[in-house]
């Protein structure tokens, strides 16, 4: 197994070298000057263009440049933000762990609701239950989450009123950040309204970043729970006689389950990436909103070190589910 | 170890919070997140509304509601006969803010106001680049190191400011926010620990409102200063709840989530306006959108053509579909609220068989030509694309064909200032200090071309009006002169002057003596919440 | 229950193409979305005749109306009008050219690119496999939207270059698969056969091999229609797709989005469609893979 693991971490260098230059490179081909961007509507004199040009080290040859930031990312240093001035790292870390809570709440109700879900289509296959459940999740899966958002905003907070229209907590709670995670922040300070509060502010949010997920992991629930009842095991499980839910949760289920959990692993890219649509909707501050602003700011620095970090954590966490599955499966290992 | 930190740190918060329960809280949905908390490097106005506006103070300030310069820091002032000299005399016993990162062992003084203007204007200065990248954007472009000679203590509360040349304009730039005071024993005691960086983000002003915290792109909280030199602010909380979406903010504030906001959708208006709980206020802007033709280019060379183009613009109807009321037509250069506004000029009429007339006099018969759109939504435009669209409508009917050309803004800006630029150019500009000059000047002097002179436009009648009244410091002498140079404008038309946009701010009906600036600026100074 | 009926039935040898519609057609979701699909082809064909006024004429007279069952609504327009007084409907009718050409050309170029990168790393395996997919890697490693988002701006807001976006991430899917099944059938007999009478490389890649994994290859086609339409949507919201005034409908759920409370009708509409369309390819989607798939039609 150790052996795996070495040779799958090893597989990944290059593809950690090709998104550093990509990143690197898309930065530099981006149209638009960033100390102009920066400049307001006065501009920069020439003389002062040139200094800071100087300054941020954009008259060097590109490779050099490239090699400078290589170098001091693997020391940690992603570079000072254009816009704000302040570390990108230190930015990243005060946003990521919104998205992070909204991605997990997100992934938490769409597997809450999408296994059992599948589960029960694939056992009544072809009930009306089984009909209707694949029908949503047909449609949560072609739903397009920006319009899907709008019209949850309109109806839940604009019509009803039952929900807060945009942030993370009511303003009247004021905690700073121990962990970032509102949800646990909020019970570590024992705050039960400020708990409340975090709650309602996050379910809107999460229904539609969970939306598509969820439907996922429903159609891939059902149609592994369908190929494993299928199999001959379960089948010689029920000619024995045993109970249909014995044969259900102590054979079916287990084994039903290994692809369902790549699934939902591989969730986390489309996640980050949905993110960006559902912070932009309900004004989320995470790193998906963070990152459009970036990119309309012209804020180079941020741009192309939010890339790399982002592009990092999908690796990250693609592996981890690659070796989660090995352990289940250890045919994988060998091949 | 650190959680336990947490933990206690926590409990006091819950005690802390529970105290507030009583406290006076005021919250207002902010458009964008500041940049940081240094007034002086910053451009945007919401940089501004964050740091200048409840930390910090000027020598001078703007009257609320008006343009008028009166005295803040600065408690009287004297200026020479040659208009060369400034001398202010400081307002003794203001306290600065005491925070657990500061605490101040004496008031203002001199030193602060010399630092103030020394680390902007000094290329030595320590703090002139104490941000990596950063630059002196106001004080640049308010021309302050061509016109500054000296600045120079005179004892402890006097302050003597010497110009190179007289510059009407000056009082007021030093009422603008790049000029605010910032402590220099602060920055003493930041140079001593070697954390330069914690100026922009831990700020220590003189203002109504003291700086409790910020999370990055969500809430910037303030408290009332108890020690504030013109009395404790009535409102004890101040809470800028970070909200970049316009409908978003508006579904806040009808939801009550917040108290008041600023820059509303056009589309949003209606129902702000029919909800019983909340009032809008509204008011002309100190802005102007604008389209420069190149007044090199054939046959926009042509006075004639320029003014059938623009005759052949139903201005109305733009005002109308993009700036839905929050607009009104601009016939000057300038906004009616600005001194030496010339009424007696009339406003310009949508003529379009007239226009084809002109046009057929001029000779020019199939016209094609490149019309540039703003790609970005600003206070004096608020939405470029959608203009332009209506004016290639408009132009359609006279002959003329136009394409939409855009970039990305940075860029639009670049390609718009070349000479050679093709087609009539969308722009506009939001006054920075309620001068005339600062429109005039800056947007059609001879030596503004290639900087922010979008029709390379030089004339020789309006450049001797506009350089006499800038040197003169006799106001009804400057508007005969600004009133020549908008007759000038009209009859050369080298832009068309599209709109003023109307600025709207909508607040609970509980929100009381909120005043809006005629500069854009969003102050809580004396605002007060009804229980 | 109609999949194991057929199992007696391999007795009479059917033609591919009749056993794939057999299949295909029990499916009642795949048959209504292949319903939904061709009638949209068939308005986006004909737009300039179905749609009741042009696209791009504004009514400055009929700014903003709702659609005719509301009491305001104007009998000339039946979903309303937009903020510049033009007819939804009709925008809409002409909108679906732009999704179902989005949909085609970035499904045709990355089909074009995967399979073309796909057979070359399968088949010569080596440097050059471990190249394409190291590639492939780093592309797949960005979550999609936000990578077409870097290149969109790149390359400038616009719908061309959206999709040149689009197709670029997409592709790796296509590419992966192909090179699967080409390592899988490289060494079947019939390959080795074709190779030992004379068969050059591109030959035996583009008539032997590929035909054996286009039915996979038809689903991820499916699934990437609907996708790029999504994304293009998506992109259009974020006002780096189509540029206004294009009546594409993620573009006009973009510039309406300022009337989301006074008019919702300018949000509803465009959204609805995306969706529908969606729905419809991916209905069609899963029947394919009913159809094609010989494992699920086994259960």
């Amino acid at each position: 197994m150790l052996n795996y693991v070495l040779r799958r971490i090893a597989l990944l260098v290059p593809t950690i070298i090709g998104i550093s230059i990509c990143a690197f490179a898309f930065v530099r081909v981006l149209p638009g000057d960033p100390i102009l961007a920066m400049a307001g509507q006065h501009g920069v004199t020439p003389e002062r263009y040139e200094i800071l040009r100087e300054q941020f080290g954009y008259n060097l040859p590109i490779w050099q440049q490239y090699f400078d930031y290589l170098w001091s990312v693997m020391q940690g240093d992603f570079g000072i933000s254009l816009a704000t001035k302040r570390p990108v790292i230190n930015e990243f870390m005060a946003l990521f762990p919104a998205t992070m809570e909204l991605a997990f709440v997100a992934l938490l109700f769409s597997v809450i609701i999408g296994i059992p879900a599948g589960i029960f289509a694939a056992i009544k296959r072809g009930s009306w239950f089984d009909q209707v459940t694949m029908g949503v999740a047909l449609t949560g899966y072609s739903m397009p989450i920006f319009w899907w958002g709008l019209l949850l905003i309109i109806f839940f907070s604009g019509y009803l009123g039952w929900t807060p229209v945009s942030g993370r907590i009511a303003l009247t709670f004021f905690l700073r950040p121990i962990t970032g995670f509102m949800l646990i922040d909020t019970l570590l300070y024992g705050n039960w309204p400020a708990f409340v509060s975090a709650l309602r502010h996050l379910i809107l949010p999460a229904i539609v970043l969970g939306t598509i997920p969820l439907a996922v992991i429903a159609r891939q629930t059902r149609s592994a729970m369908l190929e494993v009842l299928g199999e001959d095991y379960v089948r010689t499980a029920r000619a024995k006689g045993m109970s249909p839910n014995r044969v259900i949760n102590v054979h079916a289920l287990r084994n039903a389950l290994i692809p369902v959990v790549t699934t939902i692993g591989l969730q986390v890219g489309l996640l980050l990436g949905g993110a960006i649509l559902t912070e932009t909707i309900f004004t989320w501050p995470g790193i998906g909103k963070w990152m459009i602003d970036s990119i309309s700011k012209r804020d180079y620095v941020v741009v192309q070190s939010g890339l790399l970090i982002i592009a990092l954590i999908v690796m990250a966490v693609n592996l981890i589910v690659d070796l989660l599955y090995a352990l289940i499966n250890p045919r994988i290992r060998v091949q | 170890m650190k959680l336990m930190k947490a933990l206690m740190a926590a409990t006091a918060m819950v005690a802390l919070a529970a105290g507030a329960a009583q406290a006076k809280q005021l919250v207002y949905c902010s458009e964008a997140s500041p940049a940081h908390f240094d007034p002086g490097p910053v451009t945007g106005g919401n940089d501004f509304d964050a740091s200048a506006h409840t930390i910090f103070e000027r020598l001078v300030e703007f009257a609320p509601g008006s343009t008028e310069v009166i005295p803040a820091l600065a408690e009287s002032w004297e200026i020479s006969e040659d208009g060369k000299e400034y001398t202010f005399h400081l307002r003794p016993g203001v306290k600065f803010h005491t925070q657990p990162y500061f605490t101040p062992t004496r008031d203002l003084n001199a030193d602060d106001v010399i630092f103030s203007f020394e680390r902007q204007w000094k290329d030595d200065n320590p703090w002139h680049n104490y941000l990596e990248g950063m630059t002196w954007d106001y004080f640049q472009g308010m021309d302050m190191p061509k016109y500054l000679s000296s600045i120079e203590k005179v004892d402890d509360l006097t302050v003597k400011i010497t110009l190179t040349e007289p510059n009407a304009p000056m009082l007021a730039n030093l009422a603008m926010q790049f000029a605010s005071i910032v402590s220099k024993e602060y920055a003493d005691q930041l140079e001593a620990s070697g954390d330069l960086a914690a100026f922009s983000t831990q700020p220590i002003g003189t203002g109504p409102f003291q700086f409790v915290d910020y999370q990055l792109d969500t809430v910037i909280r303030y408290s009332a200063f108890p020690d504030y030199w013109d009395g404790k602010q009535p409102i004890d909380d101040l809470i800028f709840a970070i909200t970049t979406d316009a409908s978003v903010r508006a579904q806040r504030l009808l939801a009550g989530e917040c108290d008041i906001m600023p820059y509303p959708a056009p589309a949003d208006l209606e129902a702000l306006k029919a909800d019983e709980n909340l009032t809008v206020q509204e008011q002309e802007g100190l802005n102007i959108g604008y389209i420069s033709y190149n007044t090199t280019e054939a046959p926009f060379d042509n006075p004639e053509v320029r003014k059938a183009l623009t005759m052949a613009i139903d201005k109305a109807a733009i005002i109308e579909a993009v700036y839905q009321g929050a607009g009104q037509d601009a016939k000057n250069l300038i906004p009616p609220t600005m001194w030496s506004y010339d009424d007696a000029i009339p406003a310009d009429v949508y003529d379009p068989e007239k226009a084809k007339e002109m046009l057929e006099a001029a000779g020019v018969t199939n016209l094609t030509t490149d019309l540039w759109a703003i790609p970005v939504s600003r206070p004096y435009n608020p939405n470029g694309q959608r203009v332009a669209e209506l004016i290639q409508a408009d132009w359609a009917k006279v002959g003329v064909t136009a394409n939409i050309v855009t970039y990305e803004w940075t860029e639009y800006r670049e390609r718009g200032k070349q000479a050679d630029r093709k087609g009539p150019f969308m722009i506009g500009w939001t006054g920075d200090n309620g001068d005339p000059d600062n429109f005039f000047a800056t947007l059609f002097s001879c030596s503004a071309i290639g900087v922010s002179n979008y029709s390379s436009w030089c004339n020789d009648d309006f450049e001797a009006a506009i350089s006499a009244a800038k040197t003169t410091s006799d106001q009804a002498e400057r508007t005969e002169l600004y009133t020549k140079a908008q007759e000038i404008f009209k009859a050369e038309e080298p832009a068309i002057t599209l709109a003023h946009s109307r600025v709207f701010m909508p607040m609970k009906k509980t929100v009381l003596n909120y005043v809006m600036s005629p500069l854009g600026s969003h102050s809580f100074k004396g605002v007060d919440v009804q229980e | 229950m109609a999949a194991t009926n057929q199992t007696t039935g391999t007795t009479a040898p059917v033609s591919g193409l009749r056993e794939f519609w057999y299949y295909f057609s029990v499916n009642r979701g795949a048959v209504i979305g292949l319903t939904v699909f061709t009638i949209l082809v068939f308005v986006a064909i004909f737009a300039p005749l179905i749609a009741p006024h042009l696209p791009d004429v504004q009514y400055r007279d009929a700014l903003l109306k709702p659609p005719i069952w509301d009491a305001n609504g104007d009998p000339r327009f039946i979903l309303g009008t937009d903020p510049v007084g033009r007819d939804i409907l009709s925008r809409l009718i002409h909108g679906a050219r732009y999704s179902l050409f989005i949909g085609f050309f970035v499904v045709v170029g990355a089909l074009i690119v995967g399979v073309f990168l796909g057979v070359l790393a399968g088949y010569f395996r080596g440097w050059v496999d471990a190249l394409i997919m190291r590639i492939m890697d780093v592309i797949l490693a960005f979550p999609p939207l936000l990578l077409a988002l870097v290149l969109v701006a790149i390359l400038g807001p616009g719908l061309f270059n959206a999709m040149i976006a689009i197709a670029l991430v997409l592709q790796p899917h296509f590419a992966r698969l192909v090179r699967a099944a080409v390592m899988a059938e490289k060494n079947r007999e019939y390959v080795t056969a074709a190779k030992l009478s004379g068969a050059g490389h591109f030959r035996l890649m583009m008539i032997t091999i590929l035909p054996n994994c286009l039915g996979p290859l038809i689903v991820q086609a499916t699934l990437s229609f609907s996708n790029a339409i999504l994304e293009a949507a998506a992109l259009g919201f974020l006002g780096m797709g189509a540029q206004p005034p294009t009546p594409e409908w993620g573009t006009m759920l973009a510039t309406a989005r300022e009337f989301i409370l006074k008019a919702p009708w300018v949000v509803t509409f465009p959204g609805l469609a995306i969706l529908i369309t969606v729905l419809a390819i991916n209905l069609i989607g899963d029947g394919l893979r009913d159809a094609l798939d010989p494992k699920l039609k086994r259960s």
